[in-house]
């Protein structure tokens, strides 16, 4: 295409180069992966066979992800955690686009900065930031008031406020980029048509907007599954899978069922995310 | 003002009015709660000097223990400067992948390779540096297949040292530098191109003239996130640095969790985020863009 | 009975009078058209009849009874959008049937009614179809369908047509027509195509400024504008500025700023006094261009009291609406309509006498300094 003008060793050459790219991307995916059915009790070579114990085995040394009842907490608390993240964002990420997309008020354009901030801010700052403030505003209220608010202190609570602080950032992003697009003589023809401003919201602005109120909610479950850094601060005894892992690593060193762990999320992201832009494809979008 | 269609009675503009405190109320208290009072709080914590069990003080002291510090703002500074260099590799090994999924691949193969390009972006951290991990220890993928190729003859460790931090951080960032990219240049005119080369340029002057300004804001876009998440990184640099690694946000974590010390792991807090809001602001500055055309748009 | 009275009706954006002081009404069946230049605000008046904007003052009265206050949405007035709005979300039986849901109407009687303007509007198998499936003109249709299913007072039409081809458009002013005959109701159409305006519409309001200059039929406004901007606007003329050198009030004689002389007539109703500055405008049908080897006296008794001596500077062919650029003696360029028959035709570089009549030269009094 637009390389009529260069000589083609040059675009083999440029071809063998992104070839080499994608094996560097994809080499830890597939050692993360690979070593799950492998049957050994390190995640090492030599391969010692094929096997499904790391997922399904109940008996140590070999338990499987699905009956080390650590892990499937953790993956209970991700999944929790997840959810009303992304429940959050898209409702508050939705909220925004209305704001910045039909609203007017003075200093938008600040506000909107403003929006996107939490987006560049390190993960570990607005954890140890939020674990701060909760703490603060605990001990305050249990020194003067002598109340004592335990979802305060570090827990599920403080997690699920400390990913949405900037996962809304990335939801109301995604959501404003389509209320954009969105034409609104089409709610003005519903009006006219006789629909009551609620009617035109639900069957109207809502239905345009649902493919990336869905896409919006599907990453920010990704994101939130898979955060650490924000996370790391603000957990409690209810560790989410990704802490959990850690923990494990740091202190019983790499087991295969790690790989089936990640193997399980890798293809389960996969497939979120895929799912993602097929909703992102609807005919509506056109 | 909400602009919604519609009469403009007295009850309309109420309604507007109440329409518009609505909108604004989330927003608000995401921002004030989750984002500003946090940081005020931060600030607050790491003005206290603790003079006496459980009697403090206004001081500047957590800041000075920094500066009298060697070791500290060593780290700071290895963490930016590595955070640089991580950035300026991803740039420099993205921007030909970018370019050739925006401007060379076949509409087909296109959108697999940018999809091949978004899957591991979904996966976390941990089992990226897992993988890697995996593949470079002394009993690991490569030390084994290069003792079975007869090349070595004894395990190698790869882990633990610089190089091997700086190429895992890449990779974690490496999509992050991409995706920008890719959306900028998807939407860069051909023509824009052709006409370079029609006009006399060669592949470096166009590049140099053409390419590199139009792809302006999503390579600031890029760098930006980029710097910010490495600097702002834990997991990478502690797994396959080790101990070591000597890495900012550990000495963050140390003194909050490890020594318990809140009032210095804010004030660390505090002066990483003015470090990389400096770097990134002299970023904006010296590329001429602005935080809302770059970020606000990948 | 009047389906629409707009008295005295205004809108002010800030200082901007968008309308200013409008005064209509439109009697029960008839197509009327509000044709005008793009920011004349002939889109505000639209939209205050809908019921998106609230008039800063005036009254609106649809079937005799005011209207102001009505929320759109409980208004009798449909509206065909300029891009039409059709909801993609939606497939065409869907669309046509939201008005219908919204009124609450129940569930067979929507299904009766749907295909029952589906089959008038000739679309009967579409019902099932998504938007995106159909053509240019059967989304007109549909769009028109979904606001005659419900019955209103009047239909509100905004330049529907401009994003449609060339060949399309054309089709589709016969079939507006058509539709409006067939379904009887008022329609009010929006344009700046006059051509869109002529052909369809009863009377035409001609909107400039926030003001109608004119309401009258096509014919009126063509051959008897009340004003300048009419007669620049409606049709296609030769424009001069002028001052009057004799006058009976009613015609005489006038010298353009070129020096060109000729009979006029007062348009308009004026009274045109001697050394008043004018306009005039002539338009190129009215011209008739003749060789000036072929001319003869009758020529002139035939066609008109105004002569004039030029060189054909060149032939704009266009079939049967073909022209002629003509350089007069003072070198402005004069245009006329020719008739080319492919045989013995004018050619760039002949000498040609023009003729009009004074009849046909229109002339108004320069409004302000100009």
């Amino acid at each position: 295409m637009l390389a009529q003008n260069r000589s083609t060793p040059f675009l083999w050459g440029f071809r063998l180069y992104v070839a080499v790219f994608f094996v560097f991307l994809a080499s830890p995916l597939i050692a993360a992966g690979a070593f799950a059915f492998n049957d050994s009790l390190f995640p090492a070579l030599p391969w010692q066979g094929f096997t499904l114990d790391w997922f399904f085995n109940d008996t140590e040394p070999k338990l499987g992800m699905f009956h080390d009842r650590r892990l499937l907490r953790g993956l209970y608390y991700s999944f929790v955690i997840a959810v009303t993240v992304s429940a959050l964002s898209v409702f508050v990420g939705t909220t925004n686009a209305f704001l910045f997309v039909r609203g007017r008020f003075p200093a938008k354009n600040f506000f909107y900065i403003v929006m996107v901030i939490p987006l560049v801010i390190p993960g570990v700052i607005l954890g140890i930031s939020i674990l701060v403030l909760a703490s603060d505003t605990a001990n305050y209220l249990e020194n003067n008031l002598d109340l004592e608010l335990e979802f305060l202190r570090p827990g599920i609570f403080l997690v699920v406020l400390g990913q949405f602080s900037f996962i809304t950032t990335i939801t109301s992003l995604v959501i404003t980029a389509r209320l954009k697009k969105f034409d609104e003589t089409m709610e003005e023809a519903a009006l006219n048509l006789g629909a009551s401003r609620a009617r035109v919201l639900r069957t109207i602005t809502l239905p345009f907007l649902r493919p990336a109120m869905i896409a919006a909610g599907i990453v920010a479950f990704l994101v939130s599954f898979e955060n650490f850094n924000t996370t790391l601060f603000l957990v409690g005894s209810e560790a989410p899978l990704t802490i959990t892992m850690y923990d494990r690593m740091a202190k019983v060193g790499s087991t295969p069922v790690l790989n089936a762990v990640s193997f399980f999320l890798m293809v389960g992201s996969g497939l979120l995310a895929l799912l993602s832009i097929l909703v992102q494809r609807d005919k509506s979008s056109r | 003002m909400l602009r919604f269609p519609g009469g403009g009675l007295m009850l309309q503009k109420d309604f507007r009015r109440l329409a518009m405190i609505l909108l604004f109320a989330p927003f608000a208290l995401w921002i004030a709660l989750l984002v500003v009072l946090p940081h005020i709080g931060m600030i607050r914590l790491s003005l206290r000097e603790k003079v006496a069990p459980r009697v403090y003080e206004f001081g500047f002291a957590n800041y000075l223990d920094f500066i009298n510090e060697p070791i500290y703002w060593n780290t700071l500074l290895r963490t930016g400067s590595m955070s640089l260099l991580v950035t300026a590799l991803a740039l420099l090994i993205g921007f030909p992948i970018a370019y050739y999924i925006a401007k060379l691949a076949s509409n087909r193969t296109r959108g697999a390779l940018f999809l091949i390009c978004l899957i591991p972006l979904w996966v976390s951290d941990l089992i990226r540096a897992f993988g890697w991990i995996l593949l470079l220890r002394e009993t690991g993928v490569i030390s084994s297949f290069l003792q079975w190729a007869g090349i070595v003859n004894q395990p190698i460790e790869f882990l633990y040292n610089d190089v091997t931090v700086i190429i895992g951080l890449v990779y974690t960032v490496m999509l992050f530098m991409i995706v920008p990219l890719v959306s900028t240049l998807d939407g860069m005119d051909n023509s824009m191109i052709e006409a370079g080369y029609n006009l006399g340029g060669n592949g470096f002057t166009v590049l140099r003239r053409i390419i590199v300004p139009y792809a302006m804001p999503g390579i600031v876009s890029g760098c930006i996130v980029v710097f910010m998440l490495t600097a702002g990184s834990y997991l990478t640099p502690i797994l396959l640095g080790g101990k070591n690694s000597s890495w900012f946000t550990e000495q963050i974590y140390n003194q909050f969790i490890t020594r318990f010390n809140w009032e210095a792991g804010a004030a660390f807090g505090i002066l990483l985020l003015l470090f990389t809001s400096t770097v990134i602001w002299l970023g904006l500055k010296l590329s001429g863009q602005t935080l809302a055309n770059t970020v606000a748009k990948s | 009975m009047y389906d629409l009275e707009c008295i005295n009706i205004a809108k002010s954006f800030g200082s901007i009078r968008a309308v200013d002081d409008v005064s209509f009404d439109i009697p029960s069946g008839s197509f009327f058209s509000i044709l005008g230049p793009s920011g004349c605000g002939k889109t505000t008046l639209m939209r205050m009849i809908a019921g998106f904007e609230e008039p800063s003052g005036g009254d609106i009265k649809i079937k005799g009874r005011s209207v102001l206050g009505t929320p759109p949405n409980k208004r009798n007035v449909k509206m065909v959008f300029q891009h039409l709005a059709l909801f993609p979300m939606m497939n065409v039986y869907e669309n046509i049937a939201y008005g219908l849901r919204c009124n609450g109407v129940g569930n067979a009687e929507i299904k009766r009614k749907v295909h029952d303007v589906l089959e008038r509007i000739a679309l009967p198998d579409v019902a099932e179809r998504e938007i995106h499936q159909l053509s240019g003109g059967q989304k007109q249709r549909i769009a028109i369908a979904r606001c005659m299913v419900l019955d209103p007072d009047v239909l509100l039409l905004d330049e529907p047509l401009g994003a449609l081809d060339l060949k399309l458009r054309e089709a589709m002013k016969i079939e507006l027509k058509l539709l409006q005959h067939q379904f009887n109701t008022t329609f009010i159409y929006i344009t700046h195509d006059q051509s869109e305006a002529l052909v369809m519409s009863d009377h035409v309001a001609i909107m400039n400024q926030g003001q109608f200059e004119q309401i009258g039929k096509p014919q009126d406004l063509y051959h008897r504008p009340k004003t300048a901007f009419v007669a620049a606007f409606v049709g296609d003329s030769n424009r001069w500025s002028g001052r009057v050198k004799s006058s009976d009030g009613s015609g005489g004689k006038v010298e353009t700023e070129q020096g060109l002389e000729m009979a006029f007539t007062a348009a308009g109703g004026e009274n045109i006094p001697e050394g008043a500055s004018v306009e005039i405008f002539v338009r190129p049908e009215f011209i008739h261009a003749v060789r000036q080897t072929d001319a003869d006296a009758d020529d002139a008794a035939a066609t008109g009291d105004n002569r004039m001596e030029g060189i054909v500077d060149s032939l704009l062919f266009n079939g049967a609406n073909s022209r002629v650029l003509v350089r007069g003696p003072q070198g402005e360029l004069i245009e006329a309509d020719v008739t080319l028959t492919g045989q013995n035709d004018i050619r760039p570089g002949e000498n040609v006498y023009l003729f009009w009549s004074s009849r046909q030269a229109m002339c108004f009094a320069s409004r302000g300094a100009a």
